[in-house]
């Protein structure tokens, strides 16, 4: 009796130990969330600056008072979309290769490289983008700088690819064989079978996939940096338009602002919140549509 | 298999840190001790174009005092100023003067002087401009080259992010306050900037004179080459203060005697040693 009253106990302590490990992530969150909304929402409620002029100026100049942020959510969204639309194709393809027709050897490299892939820190793609891809744009770039748009969408769709590539291939895999097999029954072709059942299928695993690489673009911000110019006004026309991203734009002068300036940098990350917790939104409810079917 | 060579890459990183970490060891405890030992920790910080000067200084602190633990990170003028007034910091370093609010009760402490270089890609057959020519590039009044006697190309302009030391300083005392073309790039660091004008050949762009290395050129300011001796007799315009200051209630012993050796003959040296200008 004594030993299984031990064991009960052990058990209590045991699963309260991993109740607190659990609530790190859970306060870690509301702590954060907290502090930027504090901070964030702190000059619109005291009136230093007008919320509207934050979210449609189009211009920063912190000397002048001037904190307009409308130009970095067009950076930021013209890039993200600029990413999906490259580095989503490649990356689908990618997936299907490894999974449908590569050999087991191929893909098993290929599986490395993306692997590797998405280890390398992100200050190393801005490397990679600052000393081969701005060079390059520069050289087909009207402007005289290459440091663009451009540049950014390039990186960006090379760092979604790892986290695109493996949701894809994993939701690729797991659709069933019968599949496969009721399709080259009906006399389809191998890549009539992919296109049409198999990525049918495996649609929602791979909008899941596409929209975390949307959360990952859109919230890059050491790689960007170095590529993307980082204007102080200026609404993107071209490709080869310089871009401030909402993500650069905090971690360029968080260090050096004080007084409402520190405090509006803290808005423009309730901004960048705002955009991820909806893609976060979206992406449960995807989930949610793929369990239900 | 890529297990396993992901186990070998990580083992040989490991060793590779263990052996960097034991260079760095070694380094400070070959030198001799002075009689009155100074111990405690100092952690600076603030402003970047300081970084090397009183990086130096501290490695030679310590060699000259080994229970002192010395570190400085490099965050910002204005986050140096805040560090040392908050005694997050036991001393902050500004490379600009401190504006009237930030004061406080902060003693401050002039170590040397800086000059700010305007740099051009070493293609650029411009090798001088005028303090108003730098102004109103920068503003976007001049865009072109051949508008100052260089080639026909569009001029690109490289600053730095705002709230930068060097860029308040380099807006003040080429006198364009606030007015900074709106297409101009913007890059974080003097090393950013440098790299970033050495990379592109139509580029103008501006760093401590610390930074200027052989892979830029340094245009000469009205007729006056950009070196230390023309910033010390101050003939060469676009120069500025370093300073180090700290919180009188909070400052320890170790904090003084550092700020101390920087302002002796050695640590003067050091300030020199590293491009800075000496105000001895």
């Amino acid at each position: 009796m004594q030993a299984i009253k031990r064991k009960k106990q052990q058990e209590k302590i045991i699963e309260g130990f991993f109740l607190v490990c659990a609530f790190v992530a859970v306060v870690s969150v509301l702590a954060i969330t907290a502090f930027v909304f504090y901070n964030g929402l702190k000059p619109f409620i005291s009136n230093s600056y007008p919320l509207w002029n934050f979210l449609s100026g189009v211009e920063w100049r912190p000397g002048s008072n001037m904190y307009g942020i409308f130009y970095m959510i067009v950076g930021s969204v013209f890039a993200t979309l600029g990413a999906i639309l490259i580095g989503v194709p490649i990356a689908i393809l990618t997936a299907v290769f490894i999974s449908e027709m590569a050999g087991s050897r191929v893909g098993k490299i290929i599986r490395f490289a993306v692997e590797l892939l998405a280890g390398i820190p992100s200050v190393l793609y801005g490397v990679f983008g600052l000393g081969i891809i701005v060079p390059y744009v520069l050289k087909i770039s009207p402007m005289a700088q290459g440091e663009s748009l451009l540049s950014t969408i390039l990186v960006l769709a090379i760092m979604i690819l790892p986290t695109v590539v493996s949701i894809s291939e994993t939701s690729i895999s797991v659709v069933p064989k019968a599949y496969r097999e009721g399709s080259y029954a009906l006399g389809a072709s191998k890549i009539q079978t992919i296109f049409k059942v198999v990525l049918p299928a495996a649609r929602s695993g791979i909008m899941t996939g596409v929209i975390l690489g949307i959360g990952r673009a859109i919230g890059e911000t050491m790689a960007v940096m170095l590529v993307c110019g980082n204007p102080i006004a200026g609404i993107p026309t071209s490709l080869f338009d310089q871009v401030r991203p909402l993500t650069t734009n905090i971690a360029l002068e968080m260090g050096y602002a004080s007084g409402v300036h520190q405090e509006l940098l803290y808005s423009t990350g309730v901004v960048l919140f705002i955009f991820i917790m909806l893609i976060n939104l979206i992406v449960n409810k995807l989930v949610k549509a793929k369990v239900g079917s | 298999m890529s297990k396993s060579l992901k186990k070998v890459l990580v083992s040989l990183l490991v060793g590779a840190t263990v052996l960097t970490l034991a260079g760095c060891g070694s380094s400070g405890s070959t030198t001799a001790t002075t009689s009155d030992a100074i111990s405690g920790e100092i952690n600076g910080g603030g402003s970047t174009s300081v970084l090397k000067v009183i990086d130096a200084a501290g490695s030679e602190f310590t060699a000259l005092n080994p229970e002192v633990k010395f570190t400085y990170s490099g965050t910002g003028s204005s986050d140096g100023i805040k560090g040392a007034a908050a005694g997050t910091y036991s001393f902050g370093c500004a490379s600009r003067d401190l504006k009237t609010e930030e004061k406080g009760s902060l003693t401050e402490l002039v170590f040397a002087f800086d000059g700010i270089a305007v740099v051009v890609n070493p293609a650029n057959t411009v090798s001088n401009l005028t303090t108003e020519q730098v102004a109103k590039i920068y503003m976007g009044e001049i865009t072109n080259w051949s508008e100052v006697g260089g080639a026909d190309a569009p001029i690109v302009v490289v600053s730095r992010e705002d709230g930068s030391g060097t860029r308040g300083a380099f807006e003040e005392l080429a006198d364009f306050e606030e007015k900074l073309k709106p297409d101009a790039t913007i890059k974080e660091g003097n090393g950013n900037v440098q790299s970033t004008v050495a990379g592109n050949e139509n580029s103008i762009g501006y760093v401590s004179l610390t930074f200027v290395d052989k892979t830029v050129k340094a245009v000469d300011i009205d007729g006056v080459k950009a070196t230390v001796d023309n910033v010390k007799n101050k003939t060469y315009k676009i120069s500025r203060p370093f300073l180090a200051m700290y919180d009188k209630s909070k400052v320890d012993d170790a904090t003084l005697a550092f700020l101390d050796f920087l302002m002796t003959k050695d640590g003067q040296a050091i300030v020199e040693e590293h491009g800075g200008i000496s105000v001895l």
